[in-house]
């Protein structure tokens, strides 16, 4: 049934009715809204039996949800940003326990400059952490796609995390649908763990690993990480058929046919997108997109099979890995190496700037024309850069750049 | 807080005649049912205080829970030397996650054994460094939440897992790798570190304690009694390393008790905030006589006049005497 809901709440509810015995949290823009939902769905008895714990850091937010998963119990919590980095140690801890946590992030920018605004940093930061990546298009998949990650989490024993793009998703409101208890109850069954501490049966987990043995540790990931590629597509058939709509694939494919030129992104860019390539289109442009749903694993064979009529690929990157470029385009690459097709890099909408329909629509052009570079940014201003460049020349004490641009973007010029 | 204490000790020792005891009254360790939580074939140092600490308060606490018991590890030489994969010396369930959030975890198995109805206890265990340095947030967090948790700290006064660094545990003087004997002020400074337990009793925790491995009695004795408390309690344990205090591998028991009887290790119990007993020293000694069996503390004592922060480490002692009455007899 559609609900007018903010994204936010409807991830608390569906999160709710997956029923997770444990939830731990600490307050980050733009994930609170979710675990404040979730806190008053624990107080009104309406999410019970379930231990709702405010811990004092993302570090604890995580390692409380290691202790409880590792206890066998459905544990759940949610970040964004500065708080991702601030429990690194533990993310990639819960991966190497193989404890199958989920974890919504609201996906922000990275400081310094702090940034509360959407840009997918965080997630690129820990992309090798050994945590499946599921990528929300919109605020429906978003929702779904929770359902979908307890399910992969604890059939393979490996955490999940779900990226939702901060407040362009998470703060959006509208009509959205809730999948019922029984919906959720017919596709997730409880949790059976594959180790648990139980006094009955002693084991240890963590123990220290050599040389001898680190290697097939670390290979195993990789391999639940190549199942996961079987079993999303699966999965997500099989909710389908209970939920009445596709949500969650391995990519999602738009206009493809005959498509000589195709943009490939990850979250809610995917609906500007759609919408430039429509109008291209209508222009005669072969034109079309394929948004990445799994970031982690990666769908080499996929990607490359889809991308393989082109004659040009764009990456659309929410993120800048300095000295290099994007960390999905150079995935991208690496699902078409060897093959002919140019893969173009554009940075674009990082820290919340606004990808428009516009800058969209001019830049697709000018890469049907082979007239873009390698990597390029987009909607830069070049000449604040020129101006800040130009003090760095000037002067050796040319002061904090950031605070710099702020007051050059200010002045009227 | 602790049991009646009963004095069987035989002249010129301080063995307690556990011989001599109601079997009620007999150390945990003396009964043959005993869990040997850690049990034999671990790696840890001869004479390592650590293991024996750790064998002592698993298998009361496990005696006190019916065996329903589940313990978290911090990253230290207790989790290294107990679980050289694929061998483990934990007959319990054992979680280690990393070094600094071992209150944390033990938080989510509380968590989890509460949301199942499971009347299974959790007990969180590390190194002083674990403790007082790199998991103070989180175990502090765990503390103010009171959540239900027996955290124990194995004191040995540095980062011994690393090679004998200094920690916010070690001693003024005292030579470790990162405060070397060299320079002007040899060994730690004066006037750093901190008091764990003062700062789990600024918590209100329902029970916090010290203890050491020269009196397992009392230590037994302690975990008992806190876990018959439901809530976040704390436990610190000194424990004599014979690697990084540089002491023969047969007075690590000597080294615990001389480090309480000369009043630099204040053995005592706090409820909600307040110190509610201390063990009296029996034998006041010079902290001289404690510094000098340890090669940590060597430089003090290689010049032709005794090193005048003798007096000082000696002035610290008097002060915890004062602050924890361990002299009732003499009036402060
Ligand atoms: C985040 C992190 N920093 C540093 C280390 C390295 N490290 C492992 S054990 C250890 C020392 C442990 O000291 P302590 O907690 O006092 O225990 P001990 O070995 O002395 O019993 C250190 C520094 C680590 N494992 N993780
Ligand atoms: S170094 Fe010290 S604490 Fe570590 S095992 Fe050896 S004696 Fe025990
Ligand atoms: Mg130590």
């Amino acid at each position: 049934m559609l609900k007018q809901l903010e994204c936010s709440r409807a991830i608390a509810e569906v999160i709710a009715r997956c029923r997770p015995e444990v939830i731990c949290a600490y307050p980050i823009t733009p994930q609170t809204h979710i675990v404040e939902a979730l806190s008053e769905l624990c107080r009104t008895g309406e999410l019970a039996p379930c231990e709702y714990i405010n811990v004092e850091s993302e570090t604890s937010a995580l390692s409380v949800a290691v202790g409880a998963s590792a206890a066998g119990a459905r544990a759940y919590t949610a970040t964004a940003s500065q708080g991702l980095l601030h429990m690194a140690e533990v993310v990639y801890n819960a991966a190497g326990l193989g404890l199958p946590i989920v974890m919504t992030l609201g996906n922000r920018a990275l400081g310094a400059p702090i940034n509360i605004w959407n840009d997918h940093s965080d997630a690129m930061a820990l992309k090798d952490a050994g945590w499946i990546q599921l990528f929300a298009r919109d605020s429906q998949e978003a929702v779904d796609l929770h359902i979908l990650a307890f399910r992969l989490a604890e059939e393979l024993s490996i955490p999940v995390m779900v990226c939702v793009d901060g407040f362009v998703l998470t703060h959006s409101v509208e009509p959205l649908d809730v999948p019922s208890q029984e919906q959720v109850d017919r596709f997730l069954p409880p949790y059976h763990p594959v180790q648990v501490l139980d006094v009955s049966d002693p084991v240890s987990i963590g123990a220290m690993v050599g040389p001898e043995a680190y290697t097939e540790v670390r290979y195993l990931a990789h391999h639940k990480q190549q199942r996961a590629l079987e079993r999303l597509p699966e999965l997500a058939a099989e909710l389908a058929v209970i939920l009445g709509r596709t949500s969650g694939a391995l990519l999602h494919p738009y206009r493809l046919d005959d498509a000589e030129t195709i943009v490939v992104a990850m979250g809610s860019v995917t609906g500007t997108i759609e919408v430039a390539i429509d109008e291209l289109r209508a222009t005669g442009l072969a034109i079309g997109a394929i948004a990445l749903c799994a970031f982690r694993p990666f769908p080499l064979v996929e990607l490359a099979q889809a991308l393989a009529p082109a004659k040009r690929v764009i990456v659309i990157e929410r993120s800048l890995a300095p000295g290099l470029g994007g960390a999905l385009a150079s995935n991208v690459r690496m699902a078409l190496q060897g093959g002919a097709i140019p893969v173009r890099t554009v940075i674009a909408g990082l820290g919340g700037r606004p990808i428009t329909r516009v800058s969209l629509r001019r830049l697709f052009t000018s890469a049907a024309q082979d007239a873009l570079d390698d990597l390029t940014f987009l909607d830069l201003d070049t000449g604040a850069i020129d101006r800040e460049l130009a003090r760095w020349g000037d002067q050796r004490r040319s002061g904090p750049s950031a605070e710099n641009l702020l007051r050059d973007t200010r002045r009227p010029r | 807080m602790s049991d009646q204490r009963i004095r069987f000790y035989q002249t010129g020792t301080f063995t307690v005649g556990n011989r001599l005891l109601d079997p009620s009254d007999r150390a945990v360790q003396a009964s043959t049912a005993r869990a040997n939580a850690l049990t034999s074939g671990h790696r840890a140092c001869q004479g390592c205080g650590e293991a024996l600490g750790a064998r002592y308060v698993l298998d009361a606490a496990m005696r006190a829970t019916g065996n329903q018991l589940i313990a978290v590890n911090a990253t230290g030489c207790l989790e290294v030397f107990t679980t050289p994969s694929p061998e483990t010396a934990w007959q319990l369930p054992w979680l280690h996650s990393l070094f600094g959030n071992a209150a944390a975890v033990a938080t989510g198995v509380a968590a989890a054994m509460r949301v199942k109805g499971k009347p299974v206890r959790v007990i969180a265990q590390g190194g002083d460094g674990g403790t007082t340095d790199i998991g103070f947030g989180c175990l502090s967090g765990m503390f103010e939440r009171n959540d239900d948790v027996l955290y124990v700290c194995y004191d040995n006064e540095g980062y011994m897992n690393t090679g004998v660094q200094r920690s916010s545990a070690t001693p003024p003087t005292a030579r470790t790798a990162t405060t070397p004997a060299m320079g002007p002020e040899r060994g730690n400074v004066f006037g750093t570190g901190k008091s764990l337990p003062l700062l789990a009793m600024a918590h209100n925790l329902p029970y916090v304690a010290t203890a050491t491995v020269a009196d397992l009695h009392d230590l037994e004795a302690k975990v008992t009694c806190a876990m018959g408390i439901h809530g976040a309690r704390y436990l610190h344990v000194l424990v004599p390393c014979p690697l990084g205090w540089g002491h023969p591998t047969d007075e690590t028991i000597r080294m615990a008790r001389l480090a309480a009887e000369c009043g630099l290790f204040p053995v005592f119990e706090a409820v909600d905030g307040e110190v509610v007993s201390s063990t009296p020293i029996r034998r006041r000694v010079p902290v001289e006589a404690y510094l000098r069996g340890q090669k940590r503390f060597a430089h003090l004592f290689d010049g032709p006049t005794p090193d005048p922060r003798i007096a000082r480490l000696q002035a610290l002692a008097d002060q915890n005497i004062r602050r924890f009455r361990l002299q009732p007899e003499v009036t402060p």
